[in-house]
């Protein structure tokens, strides 16, 4: 049987997230995707390499991505498919646990690994431990964590594209707006970059160093609990067991020892690098780059790197 | 707005908006003696109102001990205490002192002639957590009301008489002014009340002032215990073994000693103790800890092994020369924050317990007699425990603790064999404590440096994870509940002379000297204390004070700790 | 209008959860426990609603243990007027939960559901919606506010990226998210007068309602630790191989 895999969009465009649920689902079997949105969103995932068909559920009802007609419409297909897929994002989590229950089945969230068409591997506990689960459904619903599986190249396919019908109901939700943040400053726990400073930054007017490296690759701020009780920054900044937990795709620590309260809130990113003077700082055993030195000659000359590099 | 509710607020803390609530007896702390004092209340007087409150999260979470716990007073407490299933499930069977050299440990030979009080028939390895977790339970089924998450924050007084407690407030920001969520500490007045705080509690403090408790007793002196529990291979295993050990690291001039047991189910609680009056304000009480674990006697239990959690106490090793006046109009102080624990046993549980149920069938007559218009303080108390084999134990041992900081290491345990084996405890004499802690630390210029050797991350650990393990969390936006009283005394004393022993002393890197270089500062990091009460100790000038944070604070320890 | 909060009883977010030496799972043993956080933050928004005088009735429910009674009276303790605690020694799966709380909510007809997001235990993420789906009621998940008028909840929701507002025909599922609200605390005042509230118990049979889980649990192991990088010469370097190596930038 195939796989169907819902792929949300975000102003028309399909996130990367649920081109890496496409990879997911691609070990799985035939990849039908479903789509709501005008008909260049459905057209996008048509050339998505991997997808055999895409299915567009077209009308005011799948607009929104609203959960209850989504969940209705995946309910319907449901029958042709052994796995219903979505990446682990706000929309795939808001809608797929409703389409399990219509289907009577135990969704699997945040799975990182595919064992086989029963087993998966998922994080608990915030990722303090790795959860291997089999299920007993006759279907399975899981979503899926995008940074444990490469995105399927955009480009490449050329499936066809069918639509199918939202099925009738009350309109139980209505869209009313959608204000995506403009500030320039990302919030932790959605940033793609990070930049963190720790007491190595001195005070609160150094600390304001990272502002612009900052800015530079458009990365939130955070801090280690010793910056924060030093009072550099506020606590809502502090990365860490005690502060946010986060899975930046790249983290830049600067002048954080990395003491394990610290390693605790951000050892899930994808890549972490460590500016630090002491060589022997804990930081740099968990740092896929390291740079030993003086942070502030090394800061302007990152910057410099960066706009040398354009 | 803010300011509308900072208003509110303020206006909330006005005494009418204080709760009140009246109790028979209140009682302060949900150690061994809070909790043996609160069923043998309910016991004698089944229609008492009794309350016991804890600052920890929950009953357990800042209980530190070894512990290896003599069943005597829990048998008189609660005689059905194995068939309902009391957590003291290792016995010990196996025990060994240790003289420790650098290299080599050599067994005390005779050990139940040389030192008798170490003798561990009949006793238990347990987690003294858990068993305060099972009291507790047996406390609630007798109707006693107990709130884990509220600290003492003050004693109340009127006409010269303890009424009572007031719980700390809760929402206060870091700038001391109430926050959103501020909740007003509640009044919990009390007939009587019994004080259960443990070592140095800071009520008692407050309480020894008031009164003049101590007057005409020795200074008490401390202990700073740090403990790690380890999960070993069970081929390393050896359920019901004891060792303790004494000699290196430490020098002659230094009491303490490191304690291993074998319980459960593959656990290894191992710790070290150490004297508060050490002279070398170089020595750093953790680092002892981490490299002892390195001796040969000590290494292969805990290859391979994983360490679970860690921790630290301070406890009273002053025995009965440093034990105050126990009681005062309206109430009591029980277990180790009066100072009962038995040094060369390394033992208090027993002694704290029996404390608190004397106390408590002291107050138990004081409140019949209350009823008639009598008596105000539980005088009786303290003629009950100078009656008791509580009294007798420790009278017995008195001599050994002292003749350690007088005689040195080596001539302290000669003192202390010769005591037990000759005098068997009946000296015509008492070794008198005639410092407090805090007046013996030495400069740094006439100390020696001690040189620590690196953590290896797999036996041996730094402070920061180390303080990771032992789950300790304090709100961030509440005031510092360390509080330096001058820093310019700091800067003069503490820096100049002993260049900050307090970064050295505190077990959980509470206290780091920032700009060394420049301008020397000392950052106080309050979200890792521990509440071991150490800096409260020993701080050369008492510059140092520590009051309680907002409840629940401090530690977390876990089942087996 | 009466609000019905699920609570669930979780290892307390202070605590790092250790995994048993055999890989069967999380210690839980002599573990503090605590309510779910984002439990808290559902039952301080429904308080919050009672306070406003939109709620007549607030009325807390768990699914556990005989100690999630505790959580049951923290909830109380917070404001909630009685409590409902469905008492089993099965973990019980969301789809189980959701189930459950279908049953009860025939029983108790509340015009609103109000729920954590997720559990930091299993992060399963998943009951709030299951139990609308079950029920055929409108979602508004990961709330960060809540309006109630005229029949209506208008739910601000936050999604990838920004913020999205819906409103929910009543009577609808909202779960709670973060910045909806900062729980109080649970006074001691508070905490004795809950003492007297009233906590009734119920078994999941007799709610009819089979709870047997879907999932087993093959293992449960640390995370591997991370393996140590590279040290690299200067920023130029750096920002090289963040460009050509790790693609990040």
């Amino acid at each position: 049987m195939a796989v169907l895999v819902f792929l949300d969009h975000e102003s028309g465009i399909i996130r990367q997230a649920s081109r890496s649920a496409v990879t997911a689902a691609r070990a799985l079997g035939e990849v039908h995707a479903l789509v709501t949105g005008d008909a260049s969103v459905a057209e996008a995932a048509a050339r998505i390499d991997g997808v055999a068909k895409v299915l567009r559920a077209a009308g005011a009802a799948a607009a929104h991505e609203l959960a209850e007609p989504l969940a209705a419409v995946i309910a319907d297909l449901a029958p042709a498919y052994s796995h219903i897929v979505a990446a682990s994002g706000a929309s795939g989590k808001n809608v797929l646990p409703r389409a399990a229950a219509l289907l009577d089945v135990q969704p699997i969230p945040d799975v990182v690994s595919i064992v086989d068409a029963d087993t998966f591997v998922r994080p608990i506990y915030a990722g303090s431990a790795l959860a291997t689960v089999k299920s007993s459904d006759a279907k399975k619903v899981l979503t899926v964590r995008a940074s444990s599986f490469d995105p399927a190249p955009a480009e490449g396919g050329a499936a066809p594209i069918e639509q199918v019908t939202v099925p009738e109901g009350p309109a139980l939700s209505e869209f009313v707006s959608i204000a995506l943040s403009q500030s320039e400053r990302p919030e932790l726990e959605s940033a793609r970059v990070i930049v963190s400073g720790g007491r190595g930054m001195q005070n609160e007017e150094n600390f304001k160093l990272l502002n612009p490296l900052a800015d530079r690759l458009g990365a939130a701020i955070g801090a280690s609990r010793a910056a924060v009780d030093a009072g550099f920054v506020p606590n809502d900044y502090q990365v860490g067991q005690t502060g946010k937990i986060v899975a930046p795709e790249l983290y830049i620590a600067v002048g954080i020892s990395g003491a394990i309260q610290h390693l605790a809130g951000m050892k899930d990113s994808k890549i972490i690098v460590a500016i630090n003077k002491d060589p022997e700082a804990p930081i740099f055993q968990v740092a896929d780059y390291g740079l030993v030195g003086d942070l502030f000659d090394i800061l302007p000359q990152v910057e410099a790197a960066l706009d040398k590099a354009g | 707005m803010a300011q509308q509710l900072q208003d509110e607020a303020r206006k909330a803390m006005t005494e009418h908006a204080r709760e009140t609530m009246e109790f028979d007896i209140v009682i302060v702390g949900g150690g061994p003696s809070g909790l043996a004092a609160a069923i043998r209340l309910r016991q004698i007087l089944p229609q008492a109102t009794v309350c016991l409150i804890e600052k920890g999260s929950e009953i357990g979470a800042h209980i530190l001990s070894g512990a290896v716990i003599e069943p005597r007073a829990l048998d008189e407490l609660l005689p059905d205490w194995r068939e309902t299933g009391a957590p003291l499930n290792t016995p010990v069977t196996e025990e060994a002192m240790l003289f420790l050299t650098e290299s080599r440990g050599y067994a005390v030979p005779m050990l139940d002639r040389v030192m008798p009080h170490m003798r561990n028939h009949g006793n238990y390895i347990v987690s003294l957590g858990d068993v305060c977790r099972w009291l507790a339970a047996r406390a609630e089924e007798m109707g006693v009301e107990i709130y884990p998450g509220f600290a003492g924050a003050d004693v109340l007084v009127e006409d010269g008489r303890v009424v009572g407690v007031v719980t700390g407030d809760m929402g206060i920001g870091r700038d001391g002014e109430p926050g959103p969520n501020y909740a007003p500490g509640m009044e919990l007045r009390a007939k009587y009340t019994l004080f259960a705080e443990g070592c140095r509690g800071s009520l008692t403090k407050r309480l020894m002032a008031m009164y003049n408790l101590r007057k005409g007793v020795d200074p008490q002196t401390y202990g700073l215990g740090i403990k790690e529990l380890w999960e070993v291979p069970a081929e390393q295993h050896r359920p019901g073994l004891v060792q303790h050990s004494f000699g290196w690291p430490l020098d002659n001039r230094t009491y303490g000693g490191a304690w291993m047991y074998h319980f459960g189910e593959n656990l290894v609680s191992y710790g070290f103790v150490v004297g508060l009056d050490y002279p070398n304000t170089w020595l750093s009480p953790f680092d002892e800890m981490q490299r002892l674990k390195l001796h040969p006697s000590f290494r292969g239990t805990f290859e391979g092994g994983r360490r679970i959690a860690y921790g630290a106490r301070a406890l009273s090793e002053g025995g009965i020369q440093s034990i105050p006046r126990l009681t005062f109009p309206g109430g009591a102080l029980i277990g180790d924050t009066a100072g009962f624990l038995n040094v060369p046993k390394i033992k208090g549980t027993h002694t704290a317990m029996k404390s608190g149920m004397l106390a408590a069938e002291a107050v138990a007559e004081a409140v019949a007699e209350a009823m008639e218009g009598g008596r105000v303080e539980p005088t009786s108390y303290t003629a009950r425990v100078r009656k008791s084999w509580l009294w007798e134990e420790l009278r017995a041992v008195r001599n050994v603790r002292p003749a350690f900081s007088r005689f040195g290491m080596k001539g302290g345990a000669l003192y202390s064999g010769i005591d037990a084996m000759l005098l068997r405890g009946r000296a015509p004499w008492t070794l008198h404590h005639r410092h407090t802690d805090n007046e013996v630390l030495e400069s740094a210029s006439v100390s020696p440096p001690i040189a620590y050797p690196k953590p290896d991350g797999k036996i041996t650990f730094d402070k920061l994870s180390s303080v990771f393990l032992s789950a300790t969390n304090h709100e961030e936006d509440q005031p510092v509940h360390l509080k330096l009283r001058s820093d310019a005394l700091w800067k003069t004393v503490n820096w100049d002379v002993f260049r900050a022993p307090e970064s050295r002393y505190c077990p959980a890197g509470v206290y780091e000297v920032a700009d060394a270089e420049t301008a020397p500062r000392l950052q106080i990091n309050a979200q890792n204390c521990v509440h071991c009460k150490t800096c409260d100790i020993k701080d050369p000038v008492q510059n140092i004070d520590w009051a309680t944070p907002e409840g629940a604070g401090g530690p977390n320890y876990p089942g087996g700790m | 209008m009466k609000v019905l909060v699920p609570v669930k009883r979780v290892i307390d977010f202070n605590i790092k959860p250790r995994v048993k030496a055999d890989g069967t799972g999380v210690e839980t043993a002599g573990v503090k426990m605590s309510m779910n956080p984002f439990d808290e933050i559902a039952v301080e928004e429904a308080v919050r609603l009672k306070e406003k005088g939109i709620a007549t009735e607030v009325v807390a429910v768990s699914v556990g243990v005989q100690q999630a009674q505790d959580t049951l009276r923290t909830a109380m303790a917070m404001g909630a007027d009685r409590a409902i605690l469905v008492l089993t020694d099965v973990a019980v799966e969301p789809l189980g939960v959701a189930k459950i709380l279908k049953a009860l909510v025939a029983k108790e007809s509340p015009d609103l559901v109000l729920l954590g997001k997720q559990a930091i235990d299993d992060d399963m993420n998943a009951t709030g919606q299951m139990l609308a789906g079950l029920l055929g009621w409108a979602q508004g998940t990961f709330a960060s506010k809540i309006e109630i008028a005229d029949g209506k909840a208008t739910v601000t929701r936050e999604i990838d990226g920004g913020l999205e507002t819906l409103t929910l025909a009543l009577p609808a599922i909202v779960t709670a998210d973060l910045r909806l609200n900062e729980p109080r605390y649970a006074s001691l005042p508070n905490i004795m007068k809950a003492r007297k509230k009233p906590l009734e118990t119920i078994a999941p049979a007799d709610l009819g309602v089979d709870v047997t889980p879907r999932l087993t649990i093959v293992s449960v192991a640390e995370p591997p630790a991370r393996q140590q990088g590279i040290k690299v010469e200067s920023a130029a370097d750096l920002v090289a191989r963040l460009r050509n190596e790790a693609k990040v930038i």
